[in-house]
């Protein structure tokens, strides 16, 4: 699993958002766009991609891309 | 009471889904009102809780995975003549339309959907739903009246069973038999479980609705009991919205 490509993955799932604006430090519960269907939307995609099942709480519990993408690790 | 029209003494009833949340309070309560309840689903523990809570340790109950079809064949066997029908047992998968593929719209098409349509199918084929009979199927809100963000797999099985009934309830309807749908908004239940959707988000998500609160599993099984009694004789075909207000705004 690569940081990077996962940021990728991560910023996909955005339609506004500049894609300069995610780096794995991003704080992504601060972007305007920030939804709950995005939420949704990144569980899916790291449910297809990652054949990890995470939940609402992971979102909420992690600040920054990397933190997602150290517990999706974890679970790999 | 006497000549309470919407006593259920001397009524047969099977329940599916009587396992847990709405289910388990339709078979409690129509229990309350006098029926002779049998009830349906996967887990064992979970299908004798309910008969714990109903208090007779009579109450028949059979065991079958809805998404399986040899299941639902097995179970229209166990059943003796009926009186009533409550389709309830059913699943949500909670997926942006971007990510949803057929395999995961049949997964929830097959238990909310073809599953109760095929029982329904079988029972009446093998004359085991009696003259009079009532049909209930539990479907929603979403699907039928509104939607929600990642709900169009559950909101389409929804969509379907009301069409469903509708066609039922002319079908059947020289046979007397009624076919009725109830749409329930949001009921405090296990449904959401899987953890994707945040409490806190619920908890918003509550404030939307003018009765500020969810519906409790009870509150639904009140309509069926209305549904299946002689009280709802004249009434079939027909969508019965529990929802605290929720699509008037
Ligand atoms: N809660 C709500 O907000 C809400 C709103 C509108 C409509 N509804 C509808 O109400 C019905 C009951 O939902 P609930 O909220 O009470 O959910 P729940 O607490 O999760 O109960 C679901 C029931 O369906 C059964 N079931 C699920 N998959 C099955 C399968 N493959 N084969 C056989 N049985 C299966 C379960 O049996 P096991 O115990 O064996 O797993 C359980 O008894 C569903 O049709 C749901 O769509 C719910």
């Amino acid at each position: 699993m690569d940081l990077l490509t996962f940021t990728t993955n991560f910023a996909d799932q955005f339609e506004e958002t500049e894609i300069s604006a995610f780096t794995p430090n991003t704080n992504y519960k601060e972007l305007e766009e920030w939804s709950s269907l995005i939420a949704l939307s990144i569980i899916a995609m790291i449910d297809e991609e990652y054949d990890v099942s995470i939940k609402g709480d992971d979102i909420r519990s992690a600040e920054t891309i990397e933190d997602l993408f150290t517990i999706v690790k974890n679970r790999k | 009471m006497e000549n309470n029209p919407f006593s259920l003494k001397n009524k047969r009833i099977l329940i599916t889904g009587a396992s847990s949340g709405i289910g388990r309070a339709i078979a409690v309560e129509c229990s309350k009102m006098g029926a002779c309840v049998i009830i349906t689903g996967r887990n064992e523990e979970r299908l004798k809780a309910t008969i714990l809570e109903i208090g007779d340790d009579k109450v028949q109950y059979i065991i079958a995975n809805f998404a399986k079809d040899d299941d639902v064949l097995a179970l229209c066997n166990k059943i003796e003549d009926l009186d009533g029908l409550v389709n309830c047992a059913g699943l949500t998968k909670v997926l942006p339309f971007n990510f949803a593929k057929p395999s995961d719209f049949k997964e929830v098409m097959d238990v909310n959907f073809f599953a109760p349509a095929e029982l329904t199918r079988l029972l009446l084929k093998a004359g085991k739903i009696r003259k009079k009979g009532s049909i209930v199927f539990i479907s929603s809100i979403s699907g039928v009246l509104c939607s929600a963000p990642a709900a169009s797999i559950y909101s389409s099985s929804k969509g379907a069973v009301n069409g469903l009934v509708k066609g039922m309830a002319l079908d059947l309807a020289p046979k007397g038999i009624r076919v009725n749908c109830v749409n329930p908004g949001m009921i405090t239940t296990d449904i959401f479980s899987d953890g994707k959707i945040m409490q806190e988000q619920l908890k918003e998500d509550m404030k939307r609705y003018p009765l500020k609160r969810y519906g409790k599993p009870e509150e639904v099984a009140y309509s069926v009991i209305y549904l299946l009694s002689d009280a709802s004789s004249w009434v079939t075909g027909s969508n019965l919205i529990i929802d605290g207000g929720y699509t008037l705004l």
